[in-house]
């Protein structure tokens, strides 16, 4: 399902419990047989109650998934990728990247390069492949815009609950 | 630095390695035992999957492990991308202290592509409305004396597609 199509989740719907859960555990899921009991012990509450909260998290996707992030260079290739196109094609172009096999994100993004994407792939030729397929098949240039060198690339910051409060 | 050190390994441990990364690329079953799920799809043990996912960690092909958040569900929904085109003398020491701003949550050097687009360095800025956004990029602009450097702020819109990274030869869900 797309992001897009996920219904908005006010804030009071996550309770205390739910945002410790996040706080806490963004990173260093514990790596042995039982993770969310051991998550339990930390928080307090048993290792159903932590399953049932990330069930439903997932189920009302703030989670995307509980697991690892790899990191793009070293786990296989990638690429950002732009096109250029007329916002009334906007949404079957969006569709058709969006089959394109290795895409992993794909956003408008206000601007004359208005489809902002992400293609990946196990090495350097199977993206190459995929990119020129995928330009053939629009008919329209890609910018093409390789990491040089990476400063920050995680996405695992605080969440600012207050401010979300906030009106 | 190697990519994989199952390149090494002889070819039915390197064959469940890639498809525990594969595996692993979707997220964990929420069990009482993920690792033995996981373990049992890939011919593996328990033990062999928690090494593996181990090593990967200390390699670095691992950067975190844990709760993957969709931040737009919680109403973090004004996702700013800032390029900038900074002198190539200076665009690793300005992204080195960009990545360092605690509004920033991505910072990288990407090749430029002119003439259409000669931006060199670009950010993320997130945060739960565009002019908290804006006021936060004008702060970092201001306390890093970027004011001369040409740049784009480039709000998204529309998320049309937004998962993990798919890096193994696996076909596609």
């Amino acid at each position: 399902m797309s992001p897009s199509s996920a219904r908005y989740l006010p804030m009071a719907e996550l309770d205390a419990l739910d945002r410790r859960l996040i706080d806490a555990f963004q990173r260093d899921l514990p790596l042995c047989p039982r993770p969310f009991a051991v998550m339990a012990e930390r928080l307090g509450v048993s290792e159903a109650e932590v399953l049932a909260r990330l069930h439903a998290l997932q189920q009302d996707e703030v989670l995307s998934r509980v697991g690892p992030v790899f990191d793009h260079a070293r786990a296989g290739a990638s690429l950002l990728a732009a096109v250029s196109v007329p916002e009334a094609e906007r949404d079957a172009v969006a569709t058709a990247i969006n089959r394109s096999p290795g895409v992993n994100h794909n956003y408008a993004r206000e601007h004359d390069f208005n489809l902002w994407f992400v293609m990946t792939a196990a090495d350097e030729n199977q993206l190459e492949a995929r990119l020129e397929a995928l330009e053939e098949e629009l008919g329209r240039p890609l910018l093409r815009l390789p990491m040089v060198e990476g400063y920050h690339i995680d996405l695992g910051f605080p969440i600012p609950w207050d401010e979300l409060e906030a009106p | 630095m190697t990519r994989l050190s199952s390149h090494l390994l002889p070819p039915q441990a390197r064959t469940a390695s890639l498809r525990l990364r594969a595996l692993l690329e979707r997220g964990l079953p929420l069990t009482e035992r993920p690792w033995r799920a996981l373990a049992e799809q890939c011919g593996m043990s328990e033990g062999e999957v928690l090494a593996w996912v181990e090593r990967w960690q200390q390699q670095g092909m691992i950067k975190r492990l844990g709760l993957v958040v969709r931040h737009h569900a919680l109403g973090i929904r004004a996702n700013a991308m800032v390029v900038w085109d900074l002198p190539d003398e200076h665009v690793s020491e300005v992204g080195r202290r960009l990545a360092a701003e605690p509004a920033v949550t991505l910072c990288y050097r990407r090749r430029r592509q002119p003439p259409e687009w000669p931006y060199n360095l670009f950010c993320m800025i997130h945060g739960s409305h565009r002019e908290r956004v804006l006021a936060a990029l004008d702060e970092i602009v201001g306390r890093h004396g970027l004011q001369g450097i040409p740049r784009r702020v480039l709000f998204s819109h529309k998320a049309y597609k937004q998962c993990g990274g798919r890096y193994t030869h696996e076909e596609e869900p």
